[in-house]
């Protein structure tokens, strides 16, 4: 693959590229499903809130034909080394992708459903914390595209912010509820919008795992960095 | 598992002290002295056991050609080695020398030491036939005697030992069960072994290997002549030998190194490259020229 000398077998190097290539194109999809459910809710923009559901047909799709390839190479090629690490990250990876790809959509479904608070504290913080996660995001996708170990590694230390903001918000928005509860409803929206960014952020420290492993063949540690944790923002 | 590492799901592997001298002694590294990731299992266990053989500075030389370079490399007992490599990079020369075969023929030398049995096998005084009955061998082509399957098994155990007709019987049907030909030639045990199938033969090579009672069994691409059938039963007969004897095999073919051994040690231009334990030697070699043999990037 990138950064290796080419395949004697010619035929197995085109495969190889296909495989990345398909995961490539998922990166990117989800990338813009992200980037428009963001925009959807901190924006209110309606357009951008019909996007990422729109594309997650092909998302899908892309990554049963990343796993059909990845079955086919195994069978076929037996790959070894960083070959056999390379698609074995490439079949977890088009999970990964595939999880972002449905998170956005959820968030792009709720995205109308919570103008009454847009004043809110917790508004601005979503909205930085949707900054975070597809700045962390595009680099995962880069770090995979580009098979950028060191990359990897600063995506997997980065998440630590996301989860600070959102621990915060959690414990903010338990407030406005407790506050009046008309405001259940939207607060209700916006931390299940809040959760499913978390998601997407773990999903690119998740892509961002496994290429390191896939690039250097040793694992990041099981644990990584975590800021904040939301289940003790509140007595149980 | 007592091995000193820890067994699963860690990620910084951090052997502690004698884990670590044990790996140092079973590796040839150039440079990178960094510990894999890859959990060793319990199958690596093999790894840390006492070398049933054990090959130091080893050079080798057909005439002047220097063939071997520097070779140090340990057997552990009662378990598998692989040795990988292309044509001509040393791993079949290495084989010769481990029972002495390159004796036969002149103006081939080895200097450094091959310990067995806390003997250096290399020095002048060494009975080479006691030698070649505990370090066996079985080559690529089958080789049996042109002679009945009884008197093939028969023949290697009258060597080296006197045996009455009951013993003798006792010990043919013995090798024969263990090699799992039994069942498929008592009937004609008196009949010429050349005219079994291929993988009958080379069973029956090693059923005549192992008839002698051997300590260590060299086997040189044992199954490059075999269908998949028959090469299965070998591995399959691999598994079950070596709970019983150190097995050293050359193969060409990996994937047949990745299924049969403990350990896989890959040679080039007569040079050990690397070895390790085998599922760390083909998900995460540390050297590059490893990597690019067995991912079939070699140019």
């Amino acid at each position: 693959m990138v950064n290796e000398p080419t395949h004697t077998v010619t035929r197995y190097d085109q495969e190889l590229e296909s495989l990345r290539g398909i995961v490539a194109r998922m990166g990117g999809l989800v990338e813009r499903q992200t980037a428009q459910a963001i925009a959807a809710v901190v924006d209110q923009n309606e357009d951008a809130a019909r996007e990422p559901p729109r594309l997650d047909a092909e998302v899908d799709q892309l990554e049963r034909e990343a796993e059909q390839l990845a079955i086919r190479i195994l069978a076929l090629r037996a790959p070894m080394a960083v070959d056999l690490r390379q698609i074995v990250a490439v079949l977890k990876m088009s999970g990964d992708l595939e999880r972002i790809g449905d998170y956005a959509s959820s968030i792009a479904r709720r995205a109308l459903k919570v103008e009454q608070l847009e004043g809110a504290l917790s508004f601005s913080a979503l909205r930085a914390m949707g900054r975070l996660v597809q700045e962390n995001l595009h680099k995962a996708v880069e770090a995979m595209v580009e098979n950028d170990a060191t990359r990897a590694k600063e995506v997997w230390n980065a998440d630590t912010e996301v989860d600070e903001i959102y621990t915060s918000m959690f414990r903010e928005l338990v407030t406005y509820m407790m506050e009046d509860p008309r405001n259940i409803g939207p607060c209700i929206h916006l931390l299940f919008m809040a959760k499913n960014l978390e998601r997407i952020g773990d999903h690119a420290t998740n892509i961002a795992e496994r290429i390191y492993y896939a690039v250097t063949g040793d694992m990041l540690p099981a644990e990584r960095p975590r800021g904040g944790d939301a289940a003790k923002a509140i007595p149980g | 598992m007592n091995t000193g590492v820890q067994a699963t799901g860690s990620t910084q592997a951090s052997p502690n002290g004698s884990q670590e001298s044990t790996q140092a002694e079973a590796r040839f590294s150039a440079g990178t002295t960094q510990a894999s990731t890859m959990p060793l299992t319990e199958q690596d266990e093999h790894l840390t056991r006492p070398a049933a053989m054990e090959v130091r500075g080893l050079n080798f030389y057909y005439g002047t050609s220097h063939a071997l370079h520097d070779i140090s490399l340990r057997f552990p007992e009662r378990s598998v080695t692989g040795m990988i490599g292309p044509s001509g990079c040393g791993k079949s020369t290495l084989l010769r020398v481990l029972n002495r075969m390159y004796d036969l023929y002149p103006g081939q030398r080895a200097t450094g030491e091959v310990l067995f049995d806390n003997q250096n096998i290399l020095a002048p005084g060494v009975n080479l036939n006691v030698l070649r009955s505990r370090v066996g061998m079985v080559f690529q082509k089958p080789t049996p005697f042109p002679m009945s399957i009884y008197d093939n098994i028969a023949f290697g155990i009258r060597l080296h030992e006197r045996v009455s007709r009951s013993e003798m019987d006792g010990r043919v049907e013995d090798s024969l069960r263990r090699v799992a030909l039994w069942a498929e030639v008592q009937d004609r045990l008196h009949s010429s072994a050349t005219a079994l199938s291929g993988g009958q033969q080379q069973r029956l090579c090693i059923a005549r290997t192992i008839a002698v009672r051997p300590e260590v069994i060299l086997l040189d691409e044992p199954t490059s002549a075999l269908d998949p059938v028959s090469t299965a039963r070998i591995e399959e007969l691999l598994d079950e030998l070596k709970g019983e004897f150190t097995i050293a095999i050359v193969t060409h073919n990996m994937q047949q190194a990745a299924r049969c051994a403990d350990q896989v040690a890959f040679f080039y231009m007569g040079r050990l490259v690397e070895v390790d334990s085998t599922p760390r030697m083909f998900t995460a070699p540390r050297e590059k020229q490893t990597q690019d043999y067995i991912t079939g990037r070699f140019g």
